[in-house]
């Protein structure tokens, strides 16, 4: 594509220094997101999902830090921001959005409080316009009656529309991209699919680029354009919803999607990936993925490890599945 | 929130009550009240008619009932010493008592507020950190130590600060106060830090506490992912959940001030209703001891009852009244 992507991360490394040594929960992860595109980020429990996400938007926590690679928001590079320039990027030009809506809001502060003065920071708008703008982006996010409800408190609401206020202040700003770290988890199963049919909406009205990190599969199936999957804080395969759900490339994405319970592939049951996730500290040489993997040969468990540049394609693996017989693998 | 305050309303009462039971049992059970009253040269008939007149006679419970009918209209009897009712002998004494905790409970409060913040963001700061170590000396130190190594200093030293008494108090005919002459405010210094002292690091540590857990907190990091500047993410966002816990806490102090103001008020020889119980338990002035005992738990169930209601005031969660929208 010729057009600059929205996101752009390149050869990112997050390192966190301890006494036994360096961990390293992302590790020359690269993608791109576009205007207007949802990205699927999956992967097992500490896969490093949340950390690539917070790198992005200057979240980390100490004493994690980026260590190589760069960021790039619409070209320019954010990954050295720190402090003012850093905080005035946030809200204004990215968004994120937590997991749990319950926890998000501050309690002590009406919605409409914590709205206009994230408009004000960042729009210097009058109080009655950046008030107008908040019922506006309340309505937006499909809060009914908005213009009653600005001045409620969060717990006046259900989780199912505090997740909805909690969208409408990450996107109040009108931020170019949005990092979403399991939306919906918390949630309801019947309201998961409202928000993340509202997340695909507001992704198209406006054009916002999404990374959306999820355990669910079929959020990805249903929104994703692309999807990352990452393993040990590597990313393993990187590519079209379509080609990874249907034909994984990846060992780990086959098997990922084997032990999903998705009708949309039509498995007829449920397989586990044998062994779990190693710890970061005890990392096996060469691919991450080769003690759990059937396809593993000699040359999979030395030098380094692969990445999908080096895997020559969509995947990190140096015995990829065929694209067509992957169909036939279950 | 009604039947609740209801309910709090009821609890205090039971609280005074059996701290009116103690009160009253101290005139049963510690010595004789006949005896205390009585001269050496006394009849069996003197004997007879006071107890008759004194009601001792009558059964425990009409007893302790008329005792707390005299009570609740500010009637604690004579003063064994000074022969005097013991309810005009506290209101002369109440002002300086309450002069003295109101202004070393704001010297705690706005000083353990502050140093709390100040010390919770910038946790890795020298300075915090020399704050904390000596918050450390300052809560195991005794308040008279303090008190007499600022005495030490300041005025037997410096010579910069009265060491004892309340200084030139001026008249306003309900009150005595010290506010209004130099005197008066230079002697208030000392006595005051030292009250306050003890309370101020121990509001501090809670703030601090209070803050840090607060600013772990998911809406904080909300907050900075959209870009909230440190100053309101600080004062507006954090400061206002920290405070709730702190209130009880603080409300709490507040009524120990008046209650620790005894050790002060000894140490300085300050003119209030500590000095005057410390002088009453010297001299077994049973009157003067009950009913200081009955006002210091009026003070505190009185104190406890505002901090609940300024937790409804501070916490929208707790005003039910309204209506929760689903
Ligand atoms: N302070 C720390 N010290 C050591 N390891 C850490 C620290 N913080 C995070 N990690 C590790 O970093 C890894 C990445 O964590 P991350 O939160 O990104 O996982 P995730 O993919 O988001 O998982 P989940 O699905 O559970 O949210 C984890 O293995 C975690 O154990
Ligand atoms: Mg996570």
């Amino acid at each position: 594509m010729t057009k600059t992507p929205v996101l752009s991360v390149r050869d990112l490394i997050v390192e966190i220094p301890t006494r036994r040594g360096v961990l390293r929960p992302v590790d020359r992860v690269s993608y791109d997101i576009h205007s207007g595109q949802i990205l699927g980020v999956v992967g097992e429990s500490g896969a490093g999902k949340s950390m690539t996400g917070n790198a992005v938007i200057g979240l980390l926590d100490r004493p994690a830090r980026i260590t190589s690679g760069e960021i790039l928001l619409s070209g320019e590079p954010i990954h050295q921001l720190q402090g003012e320039p850093l905080r005035r990027l946030r809200g204004k030009r990215m968004g994120m959005i937590f997991q749990d809506p319950l926890t998000s809001l501050n309690p002590l502060l009406t919605v409409g409080e914590q709205l206009t003065e994230t408009i004000q920071e960042h729009l210097g708008l009058s109080n009655a316009d950046a008030r107008n703008r908040a019922i506006a982006a309340l309505e937006e996010v499909g809060i009914p009656a908005a213009r009653q409800r600005i001045d409620s408190y969060p717990h006046e609401f259900s989780g199912g529309m505090r997740q909805r206020v909690v969208i409408a202040l990450a996107l109040c700003a009108e931020p170019e991209l949005i990092i979403a770290d399991e939306p919906t988890t918390a949630l309801d199963v019947s309201v998961q699919a409202q928000i993340i049919a509202l997340l695909k909406r507001l992704c198209r009205e406006r054009g916002v680029a999404v990374m959306l990190v999820t355990h669910d599969m079929g959020v990805i199936a249903e929104a994703a354009d692309r999807v990352a999957v990452m393993y040990a804080g590597r990313l393993a395969e990187l590519g079209a919803v379509r080609d990874v759900v249907m034909s994984p490339s990846h060992p780990y994405t086959a098997g990922l999607m084997a032990s999903t319970p998705l009708a949309s592939i039509g498995q007829k049951r449920l397989r586990q990936i044998p062994g779990s996730m190693p710890r970061l500290g005890a990392l096996p040489d060469g691919c991450a993925f080769h003690p759990r993997c059937e396809r593993a040969t000699d040359q999979c468990k030395t030098g380094g490890s692969p990445t999908i540049a080096s895997g020559g394609g969509r995947a990190a693996c140096i015995h990829p599945l065929p694209a067509a017989k992957s169909e036939v693998t279950q | 929130m009604l039947a609740y305050m209801i309910r709090r309303v009821f609890q205090s009462v039971i609280v005074l009550l059996v701290v009116g039971l103690v009160a009253f049992s101290m005139f049963r059970f510690v010595g004789d009240p006949v005896d205390n009253m009585l001269g050496q040269e006394r009849t069996q008939a003197d004997i007879e008619r006071l107890r008759e007149q004194l009601g001792l006679d009558e059964n425990f419970v009409v007893q302790y009932w008329r005792f707390l009918e005299q009570a609740v209209q500010g009637n604690f009897g004579l003063s064994y010493r000074q022969g005097r009712p013991v309810a005009d002998i506290l209101v002369e004494r109440l002002p300086a008592t309450l002069e003295l905790a109101l202004v070393s409970g704001l010297i705690a409060l706005i000083g353990g507020i502050a140093l709390g913040i100040f010390t919770a963001i910038r946790k890795r700061g020298i300075a915090a950190n020399l704050i904390m170590t000596g918050s450390l000396i300052g809560v195991s130190l005794p308040t008279f130590l303090i008190g007499i190594v600022l005495i030490y200093v300041f005025s037997v030293e410096l010579g910069w600060l009265p060491s004892f008494g309340r200084g030139e108090v001026t008249d306003l005919g309900w009150w005595t106060t010290g506010f209004l002459t130099v005197s008066g405010l230079k002697a208030l210094i000392l006595p005051a830090i030292t009250l306050g002292l003890y309370q101020m690091t121990l509001i501090m540590r809670l703030v601090r506490t209070e803050m840090l857990e607060v600013l772990r907190m998911d809406y904080i990091r909300f907050a900075r992912a959209r870009g909230i500047r440190q100053r309101s993410i600080h004062f507006r966002h954090a400061l206002k959940n920290t405070l709730v816990p702190v209130i009880t806490i603080t409300g709490l102090q507040l009524g120990s001030i008046i209650a620790f103001a005894i050790i002060t008020e000894t140490v300085f020889q300050w003119p209030g209703v500590g000095l005057l119980f410390i002088n009453a338990v010297q001299f077994v002035d049973i009157p003067v001891m009950a009913a200081y005992l009955m006002m210091i738990s009026v003070m505190f169930v009185g104190i406890n009852l505002i901090v609940d209601m300024l937790y409804f005031a501070i916490d929208p969660r707790l005003r039910v009244d309204r209506k929760g929208g689903h």
